[in-house]
């Protein structure tokens, strides 16, 4: 399948597939306000599931700042390009480089600097949604004081759901505690999965602020969405997966 | 936001996996209630007539049923976390996975091990073992059953996510548990022949210590093998 990445709000257009197998960097480019410090790099990526080739040749790069979402319709390996990009899955050929180095040979120090939200929540059904929060944030390994995480529970619409066990409540907001462990995390780069799914229009709101603040803090974010999703003030890079 | 020691997530994991357990009693349970059943099923079916028998086979019969109900809750070790993504986030976690999985293994054996060690002097009452016997009954399974839980979470994570996953781990694992089991319940007949049962238990040790060692290891890319 073809892939083809267009970035409509730089002035360069600078990604194409690459299907010869030649080693492609892509994106090493300056904007207007100047230098572009790459983080995440993607060269002639392939990922193949069962017998079936998603995508191949896959090339982008990502900088501190940026913000990307990765279209497709179902099927076309969203989801498996994400779990590529973490980690998950090995990719059948191409390198990711984080900084520069394989992820496969930086493992646990690049998952220190990675948040991911899949499209299942991590949340447990017996435990509250302060007992999951400060859980998830541990085993990303951040402690979490109860105070600051019911500061971020109730920043996400949460507020006097804290202590409910988390069976009880709504899909949107079992997905709002899920998104709440971003708030507590420090990695730099997010790769977040239908961050959007069950969400109502003012989570979504929300969630467009909190992607914003991420990114105007030299953040990263990937995603993937059906819905559309606008940060105001930042440039969205589109990556097409056909 | 400070970032936890090694220790710390260990304690973090355990706490996390018996929270979750004792919100859902039910589970570990039915555990419990397998292993006293299938044991005292064999004083009904033999009959007390026979204690001599009864006797003899009780170390075999309580070792057995160990076994048996070990494999019943493997399945659970990781099948929640697969499920709800938990185990996504815990393959992702910056510190090492090898420390998290052995926190699961520990939290699994004081969940699913640990009762049926306390349980088994009530149920070696039955057949009648002296008190001599029941001790070292209870200190072979002391050392016994962790290996079971370790062996028995590479059997899990390698058949996680597995249509018939139950089967097939009981099939893996149970063969590789019959060192336990000869060792575990030569020991007590060691007692009952009036020979020193050391070096049985000697042996469970360095199972057990060969098993700590390798076992979470083994788990965590077994693990990264089926979430691929």
């Amino acid at each position: 399948m073809d892939v083809a990445v267009k970035n409509y709000n730089y002035t360069h257009t600078f990604i194409g597939a690459h299907r010869d197998g030649t080693r492609s960097i892509i994106g090493d480019y300056f904007d207007q306000a100047g230098c572009r410090s790459v983080m995440l790099e993607v060269a002639n990526l392939c990922c193949v599931r069962g017998d079936h080739r998603l995508f191949a040749g896959l090339g982008f790069s990502l900088a501190a700042g940026e913000l990307m979402q990765v279209h497709g319709p179902n099927g076309s390996g969203k989801t498996s390009l994400l779990r590529t990009l973490c980690g998950l899955m090995a990719p059948e050929a191409g390198e990711i480089r984080w900084r520069g180095t394989d992820i496969r040979k930086l493992g646990e120090s690049y998952y220190a600097e990675l948040a991911y939200l899949g499209h299942h929540n991590a949340i447990k059904d017996e435990l509250n949604a302060l007992e999951n929060l400060r859980i998830n944030a541990g085993l990303a390994g951040n402690v979490v004081e109860d105070k600051a995480a019911l500061t971020v529970l109730r920043r996400m619409g949460l507020r006097g759901k804290e202590l409910l066990p988390v069976k009880v409540l709504s899909q949107g907001q079992r997905r709002r505690v899920a998104l709440a462990r971003l708030l507590v995390s420090n990695a730099p780069l997010w790769i977040l999965d239908e961050p959007l799914a069950a969400l109502d229009v003012g989570a979504v709101g929300m969630m467009q602020e909190l992607i914003g603040e991420h990114v105007s803090n030299q953040g990263m974010v990937i995603f993937t969405t059906h819905q559309p999703l606008q940060v105001p003030g930042v440039p969205t890079r589109d990556l097409m997966l056909s | 936001m400070n970032a936890l020691s090694l220790p710390e997530l260990l304690v973090l994991v355990v706490r996390r996996d018996l929270v979750l357990a004792m919100r859902r009693r039910a589970d570990v349970l039915t555990t419990l209630v397998f292993f006293v059943m299938v044991v005292s099923l064999f004083p009904l079916g033999v009959g007390k007539g026979e204690l001599t028998l009864l006797h003899r086979i009780a170390p075999g019969v309580v070792w057995v049923a160990a076994l048996l109900a070990s494999m019943l809750s493997l399945g659970r070790m990781f099948s929640a976390d697969y499920l709800d993504g938990t185990l996504e986030q815990i393959l992702l976690a910056p510190q090492s996975l090898s420390v998290l999985v052995l926190g699961k293994i520990v939290a699994h054996w004081m969940v699913s091990g640990l009762p049926l060690v306390l349980m088994a002097p009530v149920l070696g009452l039955q057949f009648g073992l002296p008190a001599d016997q029941l001790g070292v009954l209870m200190l072979a399974l002391l050392l016994g059953t962790p290996v079971l839980s370790m062996i028995g979470a590479v059997g899990a994570a390698l058949t996680l996510g597995l249509r018939g996953g139950g089967v097939l781990v009981s099939l893996l694992v149970l063969p590789l548990c019959i060192p336990v089991l000869v060792f575990g319940s030569g020991a007590v007949a060691q007692v009952a022949g009036g020979v020193t049962y050391a070096a049985h238990l000697e042996l469970l040790c360095a199972l057990l210590v060969a098993a700590a060692v390798s076992t979470p290891w083994v788990t965590a890319q077994a693990l990264r093998i089926s979430m691929e």
